[in-house]
């Protein structure tokens, strides 16, 4: 294996996407993810990557493009980040009913308005149920990983769903941090030819995106949605190959000093590096605290999430966007019906917090903690969540 | 998906929903849009076959005594036959269940 190299983190994910040997990258900059798509755009000019590089004129197209590209059997990437995706809505919704393997990087960032080019999770959710694989990553190595990881789900026959990859705007995009390359016969091995499920083929024609009556509509959802849960198993095989040739073990719920913890923070993404800090130091002071992550995001790791948290009391679920109207963050509504049926269901309480790039550091994070520990239960309280720091 | 869409269950649709088979637009159940039924009334009939030639879905067929009727997997009951039948025999009914 190589030794680490200094390098931004968009650029390393570039370079990875070449690495995995990509045909066609359709694409529109928007920011934090530009630095993605004009490294790739150099790399295709330059001779250095042999694959179609289609500037296009808006994200619809961009998707659209993959779609037609994916169905002739291509191995396709995409990348966006919020407004981008936004103008992309209509499409991410077919390219998963039509099973097209497409990988999506998604650099992380706020919706307008008002206009804030900063980073949350606002993007993502508004295609939660797109029927999408998400993964989320921590920090640039798990990126770099992720590439390989999500065009071998994807493409995988059994599974045959696009997969997005979530990295935090900026926080990780922009940031120069120590990433380990694989060796270009490690991706090779780990990452096989594209073998398409369906493809247009003149000499052995398929219609693809037909046209359902109410009488299959249902049937079709209820296909579309068992391939997705069905897909878990062979995530999680990917990622115990991968394990097994770099080293680096990763699973959809992971833990941090979970053990004898009564209370846990739950996040999503990059806020998982400060939470492990601030468990640190709580732990240090004697308090029994951990940290769960959430790495798959969909299809939710329903049994390994309950497995988690089995003995603990009190969960601090982070929200990186809101649902307005509703009863909290995204992350929190889907927490709370996960352990509903739970016999012994811990407490939870809900922080909205790092929106649009608002710094949450470690002495948030333990503020939090003691602010919930005095929330949990407590059925006076008028709010089922609390925007953490807004000015009042 | 070589039957009618209401004979399938999920585990017989094609990964992404393709369709893998040519030429089953025949099994396109178009019946299910209708509200109103053609009704040919013999006694006024000429048997002239305009309506047959003017169903824009061919889902008009003749009878084994040279009459018309429709065909109600694929009658849409869009009135077209109506309008164009020549001496007035045909009257869309509400159709009941």
């Amino acid at each position: 294996m190589n030794k680490k190299v200094g390098i931004e983190v968009s650029l390393a994910a570039a370079d990875a996407i070449k690495m995995a040997n990509v045909d066609l990258i359709a694409a529109y900059p928007i920011t934090p993810q530009t630095h993605i798509v004009e490294h790739l755009s150099e790399l295709v000019a330059n001779g250095e990557l042999d694959a179609e590089f289609i500037p296009v004129e808006s994200e619809h197209s961009a998707l659209s493009v993959c779609i037609g590209s994916s169905a002739a059997g291509a191995r396709t990437f995409t990348c966006t980040s919020s407004q981008g995706l936004a103008l992309m809505n209509e499409i991410v919704f077919i390219a998963a009913s039509l099973r097209l393997p497409i990988v999506m990087i998604l650099a992380n960032r706020s919706l307008s308005g008002p206009l804030s080019i900063w980073n949350d999770h606002t993007d993502v959710m508004s295609i939660r149920d797109s029927g999408w694989i998400q993964v989320f990553t921590e920090n640039g190595q798990e990126v770099f990983d992720h590439v390989f990881f999500a065009f071998r789900v994807a493409e995988n026959p059994k599974v045959s769903l696009p997969v997005i990859v979530n990295l935090d705007g900026f926080i990780l995009t922009h940031v120069i941090e120590p990433i380990q390359y694989w060796d270009q016969e490690a991706v090779d091995k780990y990452l096989p030819d594209f073998k398409p499920v369906n493809t247009l083929n003149p000499d052995a024609p398929v219609t693809m995106g037909a046209f359902a009556m109410p009488g299959i509509y249902t049937e079709a959802k209820k296909a579309q949605d068992e391939a997705l849960i069905k897909s878990k198993p062979e995530i999680i095989k990917a990622w115990k190959e991968m394990g097994k040739i770099i080293g680096r073990n990763y699973s959809p719920v992971e833990t941090n000093q979970i053990k004898g913890a009564e209370t846990v923070f739950l996040t999503m993404g990059s806020m998982g590096e400060t939470v492990s800090i601030a468990v640190d130091k709580l732990r240090a002071q004697g308090q029994k605290v951990g940290q769960v992550k959430i790495r798959l995001w969909r299809p939710f790791p329903v049994e390994e999430f309950r497995k988690a948290v089995r003995n603990v009391k009190n969960i601090i679920v982070i929200d990186r966007a809101l649902s307005f109207g509703g009863q909290g963050g995204p992350v929190a509504g889907e927490i709370r019906s996960v352990l509903y049926d739970e016999e012994n269901r811990p407490l939870i309480t809900n922080f909205i917090c790092g929106l649009a790039g608002r710094d949450v550091t470690t002495d948030n994070f333990i503020d939090m903690y003691e602010m919930s520990l005095k929330m949990a239960g407590d059925k006076s309280k008028e709010e089922d969540y609390v925007m953490y720091g807004v000015r009042e | 998906m070589a039957r009618s869409e209401e004979d399938l269950k999920w585990k017989d649709l094609e990964t992404g929903c393709v369709v893998s088979d040519a030429g089953n637009a025949s099994q396109y159940r178009t019946g299910d849009w209708r509200s109103l039924l053609p009704v040919w009334d013999k006694t006024k009939c000429i048997r002239c076959g305009v309506c047959f030639l003017f169903c824009p879905d061919a889902a008009i067929r003749k009878t084994s005594e040279g009459y018309f009727e429709a065909d109600l997997y694929y009658c849409k009951g869009c009135g077209i036959c109506v309008q164009e039948c020549v001496t007035g025999c045909i009257t869309m009914v509400e159709e009941e269940e």
